[in-house]
């Protein structure tokens, strides 16, 4: 009896120190910001500093305005349609990956070549775009050379077009990487078994690689509706300062000292994202289908 | 985004070769003749830690310092916000502050830094009496924003708002300012620019741009209003809430309409938006437009008839400083005056607080050129010695007087800051 009690309660200091490390990391650099976050939130302040306190002027102004509410639909609405493209785009590469490609050492080669962009910051990947697309850029220049148009796309470069455009060529990886992951751990004998039972090509791809790869598809939604939601550069530097996004409105209110009011803002933009992600979650049990 | 710069040899290293240095310090520097020598070794082991925006920090000025006065200054460069809180938050980590007029306004009254005796300011009588009276002449009108008249004085050593008229207390001492306008790229806009109302001419639609910092932007949106005729302001740099609305319900119909091609928020977005041809006419700083004809294309800092929009910096202590500091601190703000750095940021472009001693730094043609409107004899150059206009090139406004005579308003901090800032970041979701 001693025995074991002695045995369990060594396993217990054992498994406590195994998780020490992690908690404390956890504890000092995500639980502690997020309490200031959340403090700083009910601060009071004027236009050159805090003023500790428990007011809720900075909630009532943020949830309060049309302005939040307009920036926020915007922002969902972003989030949606590069969600939607990504999805799409994200499947279909790595559909073509996983399955098109027989070769063990091409789909590495091929799922490599993805990567390359990635070697570079995003900002850099970002602004590349620009002298691209601008009013005198190539795109616009070859297009009126070659007779296609007559007059510059003005859309093409601040605009909303512009941003979703620098969106889904930032964030399309974060999808293809998760999916071609799950989508390498079907048993390639259910498509034989599903070609046997006389599925055509479109109701394998539906009703077998598609509900298999769900957590693969999960988990890049997680990454990019967490990325579009909390985003500021993009938008600033794509719509030319003429959008705005959640991310943005917390990066002007910082800059102009107004560190409450950013902090509410962001308590809130938290608060829907985690909420945003229980939803995925809710739908594709992440963990059953590892 | 914080750049420091560190001139001249590090403290303790200064300390451990005194006693060597005691001898050659005497004879070291022209300066500083007719001190006694033992002032003269004290004061090389000070360092005047400064902080600033980037245009006014720069590292010659340090050198110069050290040469010519014996002590270091250590200069550290940030953005207008940060400089605003650290000025408030941070009293302890700096001993000179290099702040624009309307920063002084809102960090003065938090009791962080000392006003100087005038007694002690040698060129106090030659400094632009913008900065004194309020007035360039005696006839000209004190224009609207928060004039750096207004935020100069105090009435005593301790005090914390601002006197209405001259005392013997003054808050900053004028460093570098400068009159804004719109920049535009003759080449493409196809007629003349002559008011502030062109930004919105429906002939430019997409290809104006407006800056995105609140406090500037807003002004000159105003400049824009008052130029079409559609809203007459008390004060375009303390806007009542109304007026606010007015301005903000312009700029969003004008955004809807499509005027707009971008806003931006730094100098280099400027520059971009401006050499690319993106943008034909937009809010733009005078160095700006400099870099934009550095690359060989054209671009005109367009004087308008409404006027300018006038923004200034200078230089104020902090509470803590005494003793022998506070001497350096002095010291060093009567070499500011005495004309090598005034003539320094003259050739920049910008213009400094005492006009006749920087004078006598500066060839006839570059003050020609630079204050008095003339075209240049010879090609122009920058104090790095760049050539940055052509002989025979006039300087877009003309002269000193006829730029910082037509001043409209100064960049300013509002009463309903916060309201202004909330509706800004309406236009910008609009």
């Amino acid at each position: 009896m001693e025995r074991i009690y002695r045995r369990l309660t060594r396993d217990h200091i054992t498994a406590w120190l195994q998780a020490t490390p992690l908690a404390l990391v956890l504890g000092v650099f995500l639980a502690l910001p997020m309490v200031a976050l959340l403090v700083v939130s009910f601060f009071d302040y004027d236009s050159v500093q805090i003023i500790p306190g428990f007011v809720l002027t900075n909630y009532r102004e943020a949830l309060g305005s049309a302005v939040t509410w307009r920036t926020y639909l915007n922002t969902l609405r972003y989030t949606a349609i590069v969600w939607g493209l990504t999805a799409t785009i994200g499947f279909t590469v790595a559909y073509v990956l996983a399955f098109e490609i027989r070769s063990r050492t091409a789909q590495m080669v091929l799922f490599l070549v993805c990567t390359v962009p990635f070697l570079t910051s995003n900002v850099i990947r970002m602004i590349s775009w620009i002298p691209f697309l601008g009013r005198e850029g190539l795109l616009n220049t070859a297009m009126v050379r070659v007779g296609l148009i007559d007059a510059p796309l003005e859309f093409l470069l601040f605009s909303d077009f512009a941003v979703i455009l620098a969106y889904v060529h930032l964030y399309t990886l974060f999808m293809v990487t998760p999916v071609f992951n799950s989508m390498m751990r079907i048993d390639r004998s259910l498509l034989e078994a599903a070609t046997d039972g006389g599925a055509g090509f479109w109701q394998t791809i539906v009703q077998v690689i598609l509900p298999l790869s769900k957590s693969g598809i999960a988990i890049g939604s997680v990454f990019v509706v967490t990325l579009v939601m909390g985003d500021f550069v993009t938008v600033r530097l794509m719509s030319g300062g003429q959008s705005a996004s959640i991310g943005l409105m917390i990066a002007n209110q910082i800059s102009l000292l107004q560190y409450p009011a950013a902090c509410a803002n962001a308590v809130v933009l938290l608060a829907v994202v985690l909420m945003m992600i229980g939803a995925i979650l809710r739908i594709v049990d992440i963990r059953k289908e590892l | 985004m914080t750049v420091t710069r560190l001139t001249g040899l590090p403290r303790r290293s200064l300390l451990a070769t005194a006693g060597l240095a005691t001898a050659g310090v005497a004879a070291g520097s022209g300066a500083i003749t007719g001190f006694p020598t033992i002032w003269a070794q004290k004061i090389r082991n000070i360092t005047l830690r400064q902080f600033g925006t980037g245009v006014s920090n720069l590292n010659a000025i340090a050198d110069k310092v050290k040469q010519d006065l014996g002590f270091t200054l250590q200069m550290t460069a940030l953005d207008s916000d940060a400089v605003t809180q650290k000025a408030v938050t941070q009293p302890k980590s700096y001993d000179v502050a290099d702040i624009e007029y309307w920063i002084c306004k809102k960090v003065f009254p938090t009791g962080t830094m000392q006003p100087m005796d005038v007694k002690r300011i040698k060129n106090y009588d030659k400094i632009v009496p913008i900065f004194t009276s309020g007035r360039l002449t005696p006839t000209s009108t004190i224009a609207q924003g928060t004039a750096p008249h207004t935020v100069s004085f105090v009435d005593s050593p301790n005090a914390k708002t601002f006197a209405k008229q001259q005392t013997g207390w003054m808050t900053l001492i004028p460093t570098i300012y400068n009159a804004d306008t719109l920049g535009i790229r003759p080449d493409l806009v196809g007629r003349k620019i002559t008011h502030w109302k062109d930004l919105v001419d429906p002939a430019f639609k997409g290809k104006a741009s407006i800056l995105n910092i609140p406090s500037i932007g807003i002004m000159d949106a105003a400049m824009v209003m008052e130029s079409l005729g559609t809203l007459k302001y008390a004060d375009k740099g303390n806007m009542t809430k109304p007026e606010i609305d007015k301005t903000i319900g312009f700029l969003i119909e004008a955004k809807k309409a499509g005027q707009f091609r971008a806003f931006w928020k730094s100098f280099d977005e400027s520059v971009n938006l401006m050499a690319s041809g993106e943008v034909i006419i937009q809010s733009m700083w005078s160095p700006a437009v400099a870099a934009v004809r550095a690359k060989g294309i054209q671009c005109v800092y367009q004087p308008l008839a409404e006027g300018y929009r006038a923004w200034g910096g200078g230089l104020g202590l902090a509470k803590h400083l005494t003793g022998i500091e506070l001497d350096a601190a002095y010291e060093y703000i009567n070499w500011y005056l005495s004309g090598w750095v005034g003539a320094y940021l003259n050739r920049q472009g910008y213009y400094s607080a005492v006009l006749d001693t920087a004078r006598m730094y500066m060839s006839a043609d570059e003050w020609g050129f630079w204050i008095e409107g003339k075209p240049a004899k010879s090609d122009i150059l920058s104090p790095e010695g760049k050539v940055m206009e052509k002989a025979g090139a006039v300087r877009d406004g003309g002269s000193f007087a006829e730029r910082m005579g037509r001043v409209a308003c100064w960049n300013s901090v509002m009463t309903e800051d916060r309201y202004m800032v909330q509706k800004w970041n309406e236009f910008i979701a609009a």
